[in-house]
């Protein structure tokens, strides 16, 4: 990677397009090479990031006259997919940390002035934004807070937060993070918060040992922050969730899980054309078990390219994006996505068998399945269909 | 009839809003949301509303903006009343 090079990109905006080919780049040259190791020792992908610092990606969303790239929805999603081919964790940082910056450009005209002054600098320094929605005792519901932004002398505002998790906390550079408005506030009654990682402390509540996505490093904290006034998004927390953090979130995580399905499928494809190799070029048992994976993989193609699009139809009349229709609309393609990526994944380790059970094959989706099991856990299914059995009660065009 | 569809609408919030505050005491522009329905109350409400006055919201009154204070809720349902009359 030439350095000077892409230090000189940063300052001007480069095409989207070429920047999709060096984030494509950064995925098969650097991501691809560490996974093992990440998911192994449940590190930081820190080369892979560094990397996509490089080429300027992590503002590949902040629009041109503020440094960006100006990258349309598309490519981010784009380039959430690829490096989750080659690294599930690189690509779930990466499409957080493109869900917070699309949230606050998406919310820029209300926002105080600094908010533009921040993108600036987060395009220069290439910063990279955790979110902290989540809270120890409102019961996953990340629509109501306990925390309160608190006055603090000197016109300051502090607040202090539980974290049930902090995806990759430890390793961001700021913090987006939803409070009460003010200690009299109802739960409801949030807004957002950026606050930089040297206006913040952190202590861990635990350690991250988990099953899959072990990469993100998203252990939980306790988080006290003070930070100030003009800090705070001017939009209120609810007309921000259902416009930009929700959809957003389920769009650009199913791209992520697509990449993961993708690559699955990959491998599987390469098993079953070496031992058709083997067998006089005859496709075996093992290469019509993996076509019914093809047509699962289509259809999930078919879903996450589908809702992609519906937002950006939408994206321009606030009051669609904010009908019940709406929001059914991208649970849904949470629902289906994390199904469906777990479902091809497994249906590709059922077609290989060991090869592909096994850690120490080309042939190994044994990370995927994991990987593909946080899919219905981060924010829990069971809780969104409790959401969606409500809705459907009233909405009429689902 | 303004006034009398405003106590009905605050007789449905104060059996299914879940409002701290009883909703006799919060004015016809105060954002409820704020006041303390959660999205969950709100969508009781909606179901309620539709109950109380036999009416039916369509998709595109069905947003977060139409139930948000009692004034809104009443221009949502005052239209919805008309058009069935």
């Amino acid at each position: 990677m030439s350095a000077p090079a892409a230090s000189g990109r940063l300052s001007g905006a480069i095409a989207a397009a070429e920047l999709l080919e060096e984030v494509r780049r950064v995925a098969r040259e650097v991501a691809a090479a560490h996974a093992d190791e990440v998911d192994r020792r449940a590190r930081f992908p820190v080369e892979a990031i560094d990397a996509l610092r490089g080429c300027g990606a992590l503002s590949m969303a902040v629009p041109a006259e503020l440094g960006g790239a100006g990258a349309p929805l598309a490519e981010v999603a784009r380039a959430g997919f690829e490096l989750a081919r080659c690294c599930a964790a690189t690509g779930m940082v990466f499409a957080m940390h493109q869900i917070q910056v699309a949230t606050i450009v998406r919310h820029l005209s209300l926002a105080p002035a600094w908010f533009r002054g921040y993108l600036r600098e987060l395009a220069t320094e290439q910063r990279l934004i955790a979110s902290i929605t989540s809270e120890i005792g409102t019961g996953g519901d990340m629509g109501s807070s306990i925390a309160a932004l608190t006055p603090a002398a000197g016109g300051m505002l502090t607040l202090e937060k539980r974290a049930p998790t902090v995806s990759y906390g430890a390793y961001a550079d700021d913090f987006l993070t939803t409070a009460r408005r003010s200690p009299e506030a109802e739960r409801g009654d949030q807004v957002l918060v950026l606050h930089r990682a040297a206006e913040t402390t952190l202590e861990p509540l635990g350690e991250w040992d988990t099953l899959g996505m072990r990469g993100t490093c998203s252990p939980g904290f306790a988080v006290r922050a003070r930070f100030r006034a003009e800090q705070v998004l001017a939009e209120a927390v609810p007309t921000i969730l259902t416009e930009s953090l929700v959809p957003l979130s389920h769009i650009l995580w199913s791209w992520v899980w697509l990449g993961i399905a993708t690559d699955a499928f990959e491998r599987g494809r390469r098993f079953v054309r070496e031992s058709a190799r083997r067998n006089g070029g005859e496709p075996t048992h093992v290469a019509s078990a993996l076509s019914r994976v093809m047509a699962e993989l289509s259809l999930m193609r078919g879903e996450v390219s589908c809702a992609l699009e519906d937002y950006l139809r939408w994206s321009g009349e606030p009051e669609r994006l904010s009908t019940l229709g709406a929001v059914l609309r991208f649970n849904n393609l949470k629902l289906a996505a994390s199904e469906q990526v777990q479902r091809i994944c497994g249906g590709v380790l059922q077609a290989i068998g060991i090869a592909a059970y096994r850690n120490d094959t080309p042939f190994s989706v044994a990370r995927h399945v994991r990987d593909a099991l946080s899919a219905r856990v981060m924010v829990a299914n069971d809780r969104i269909h409790a959401t969606d059995a409500g809705l459907l009660l009233l909405a009429k065009e689902v | 009839m303004n006034a009398e569809l405003e106590q009905q609408i605050r007789d449905v919030l104060r059996e299914h809003a879940r409002l701290p505050v009883d909703p006799d005491r919060i004015g016809r522009d105060a954002d409820l949301y704020r006041a303390g329905m959660t999205s969950h109350a709100s969508v009781n409400v909606m179901l309620a509303l539709e109950d109380r006055f036999d009416v039916e919201f369509p998709e595109a009154m069905l947003k977060r903006s139409a139930f948000e204070s009692i004034a809104s809720i009443a221009t949502a349902v005052g239209s919805l009343l008309r058009e069935a009359a």
